[in-house]
């Protein structure tokens, strides 16, 4: 049981949590997960630690209600406890000092910069927060980013907020202004189809590139490899060997295509919590 | 005197039509009365050989012997002071290559049903209440990591020895392959619930949620956590994968994806339960282990129509246990020998529609002392199937020894750990089970976990 210490919604459809923790909290880096379930016979989840206070002993993530567990995770609230959390699962962002990090984050995905920027800033690099979204409703924790970072660009799908564009376009433009706005490396964390924009922008262009993986899981311990994504024709397993992949090496088509693996189940169980909502109203 | 009798006594067992499609256990376990009457079967030999071919050394003829004068209490004490999980072994240990095949009946007749008897006496144990006491004695704290066999039967171990035990479990639910891999079916979930609640009215904690070499590492649990010895039993969870073409394709699975989907987390009572599990029309199960068998028979429940087992030599080099490949028979499983799976073809879509394999033929002993197979040339065939599980053995996981510097493993990934005490590379580690011996039994994890015990003991004793 991990209790929820405070929630924040950020958008209708996405909430921010802070969650006891002490132990994940002692040992989380970057890009590491949590496998999470809510219920007696509920499903594990993956879920990127956002961020994480050493001392408070907490750790944040943010959800985004797009499915049945992920729903019922959105109705909990400051003071209810989680089930199960465990964790940290996956390697960590490992980049050398010293260098210009660029972290771009579609969507939700953009709450994971949270601790990358934080831990790299911390350390020396030149950091960019490229943030994302469809519009400035949906745009997130820019404000928290801002301080955490030398430098931090929002585009909108709309232009409501920021630059109007794609995070692909803006990553372009820093790439081609080169100098001090050229990052070294960029780590991508969002939906797949970005993912793969940001993958096709930087390649060829000697920028080191990460992605977060997030491929259907069971465990998250390297028991089930249902995670297995392909990166340089050679199947790895997500939760042990990832979730961050050199982007140039990943097969996105098969990691698309099995994602997709249980889209008729996911749909029948988000009905069924959508049913029983009704219900209790 | 001992009755001969050439047959053994049956085991009570529901109908293949009907248990194929539930959950219920398949046998239903000896009456009284059945194991009295098998019970006089045992010749109650001198040199008990049955006893060296349990990897335990159960005291086989005294506790038959209990059975047969009807003192269940003694017979289940002398069971489980060698077996610390004997209603669990009873019903999977392969029996037929252990104490059975030793047994002096067997050379002419059928040999005393040993298992059944096991578990006959296990099953009475349960229906008691539970005896085992165990009281803190020790002040030296002892952190076993991973809720298996190994590390159950060792944390039982130690408690009765005096010491505070805490197992570290990464899953939400101890058990290990107990809980994630047997299927309900072949073990009751209520049977591995009894022995952990034994355990922890014994004093041992179990906490759920902790990976060892990720939450923790194991040099925390001595320095930060203040353990003086660890004993490692993370199994060997890895699967894997042939590396054949389409193996990527939706709805090819490892068994142990498929097996976790239904059995820890209840993929069969979805969407009651969460995860869901797909099985179509036609399931092919690659390899031919218990896994193998329990995930073809599993197919069977979930609903598939035809459920096969591939597999590239023949019957004979078969490893699962003799009762679960005629069980699978009974449900109506078709079985595939010498056939080879070359690739796995799928549709447009990306699904998998079937698998393309080739007929194999038996050549000269291998490396593991079984039939080469060689392939027949011009033999190709596809077998049209919606599913395709892949149950060609697993790893030791690479979790903990990754984070930990100086714990040295073979070429396989196995941890190096003496055989007669565990003792690792690092001092006061332990190991033992399928970490140790890469994919093996319970017997063998659990005496593993028992010799463990005995052997932290004695170098802790050593210090103090």
């Amino acid at each position: 049981m991990a209790k929820i210490i405070e929630t924040r919604r950020l958008t209708p459809v996405t909430t921010y949590f802070r969650i006891e923790a002490p132990l994940i909290a002692a040992s989380a880096r970057p890009g590491q997960f949590v496998m999470l379930r809510v219920r007696e016979g509920g499903e594990r989840i993956p879920i990127t630690i956002a961020d994480y206070d050493r001392q408070l002993g907490t750790i944040t993530i943010v959800v985004q209600a797009v499915g049945a567990t992920t729903k019922r995770v959105c109705a909990l609230g400051t003071g209810d406890e989680i089930l199960d959390v465990a964790g940290p699962m996956g390697g960590h962002i490992d980049i050398a000092p010293g260098g210009h990090v660029c972290g771009v984050g579609g969507g939700f995905g953009s709450a994971a910069l949270l601790c990358l920027m934080r831990e790299y800033t911390a350390r020396g690099d030149t950091t960019t927060a490229i943030l994302g979204a469809r519009n400035k409703e949906l745009l997130i924790l820019a404000e928290e980013l801002r301080p955490l970072c030398t430098h931090l660009e929002v585009c909108t799908d709309d232009g409501s907020a920021g630059f109007k564009g794609f995070v692909t376009q803006k990553l372009a433009q820093l790439i081609e202004a080169g100098g001090r706005y050229r990052p070294d490396s960029v780590v991508a964390i969002g939906p797949m189809a970005m993912m793969r924009a940001v993958a096709e922008t930087t390649r060829g262009k000697g920028v080191k590139t990460l992605v977060s993986m997030d491929p259907l899981m069971v465990d998250g311990t390297g028991m089930c490899g249902g995670c297995r994504v392909t990166v340089g024709g050679k199947a790895q397993f997500a939760c042990v060997d990832g979730p961050c992949f050199d982007a140039h090496e990943v097969d996105f088509d098969v990691a698309m295509r099995r994602n997709k693996a249980y889209v008729r189940e996911e749909k029948q169980a988000l009905d069924r919590v959508a049913c029983m909502e009704r219900r209790a109203v | 005197m001992p009755i001969k009798r050439a047959e053994k006594t049956p085991m009570p067992m529901r109908e293949a039509q009907l248990r194929a499609h539930d959950f219920l256990e398949v046998n239903g376990g000896y009456t009284g009365a059945h194991a009295a009457f098998e019970a006089e079967r045992c010749l109650r030999c001198q040199d008990a050989v049955c006893v060296d071919g349990c990897p335990v050394n159960v005291p086989i003829p005294e506790f038959i012997h209990a059975v047969a004068m009807g003192d269940m209490a003694g017979a289940a004490r002398i069971l489980r002071s060698a077996n610390p999980l004997p209603a669990i072994c009873g019903r999977v240990c392969p029996q037929e290559s252990q104490c059975e095949s030793e047994c002096s009946l067997a050379k002419r007749f059928n040999p005393v049903a040993i298992g059944h008897l096991e578990r006959f006496v296990a099953d009475w144990e349960r229906t008691q209440p539970p005896t085992a006491t165990a009281q803190i004695t020790r002040k030296e704290r002892i952190a076993v990591i991973g809720a298996g066999p190994s590390g159950l039967v060792c944390a039982g171990a130690l408690a009765r020895l005096g010491y505070p035990v805490t197992i570290y479990e990464a899953l939400h639910a101890a058990g290990g392959v107990l809980r994630y891999g047997i299927p309900e079916f072949r073990l009751p979930k209520e049977v591995l619930d009894w022995e952990i609640g034994l355990l922890k009215a014994m004093g041992v904690e179990i906490v759920c949620n902790v990976i060892i070499g990720k939450t923790l590492t194991l040099d925390e649990l001595f320095g930060k956590m203040g353990y003086a010895a660890v004993f490692i039993g993370t199994g060997a969870g890895l699967p894997q994968f042939l590396g054949i073409p389409g193996e990527n394709l939706n709805g090819v699975m490892s068994a142990n994806e498929f097996l976790t989907r239904v059995n820890l987390m209840g993929g069969y009572k979805f969407p009651e339960a969460d995860t869901p599990v797909r099985v179509g029309k036609r399931v092919a199960v690659i390899g031919a282990g218990n896994t193998a068998m329990d995930a073809v028979r599993t197919s069977l429940r979930m609903g598939a129509e035809e459920a096969m087992i591939v597999y590239r030599r023949s019957d004979k080099e078969m490893s699962a246990r003799v009762e679960e490949y005629h069980h699978a028979k009974e449900e109506g499983v078709q079985f595939h020998w010498l056939t080879n799976p070359l690739e796995v073809v799928g549709n447009a879509d990306g699904w998998a529609t079937g698998l393309r394999c080739q007929k194999m033929q038996l050549g000269e002993p291998d490396a593991s002392g079984r039939a080469r197979p060689i392939p027949i040339p011009g033999s190709e065939f596809v077998i049209p199937v919606e599913n395709v599980v892949l149950a060609i053995g697993t790893t030791p996981n690479p979790l903990l020894t990754r984070t930990t510097a100086g714990l040295l493993t073979n070429a396989k990934g196995c941890l190096v750990a003496d055989e007669k005490t565990g003792l690792t590379s690092k001092t006061l580690v332990f190991a033992g089970g399928d970490a140790v011996t890469g994919a093996a039994t319970v017997i063998l994890a659990a005496g593993a976990g028992k010799r463990a015990a005995q052997a932290i003991h004695e170098a802790l004793a050593g210090r103090s």
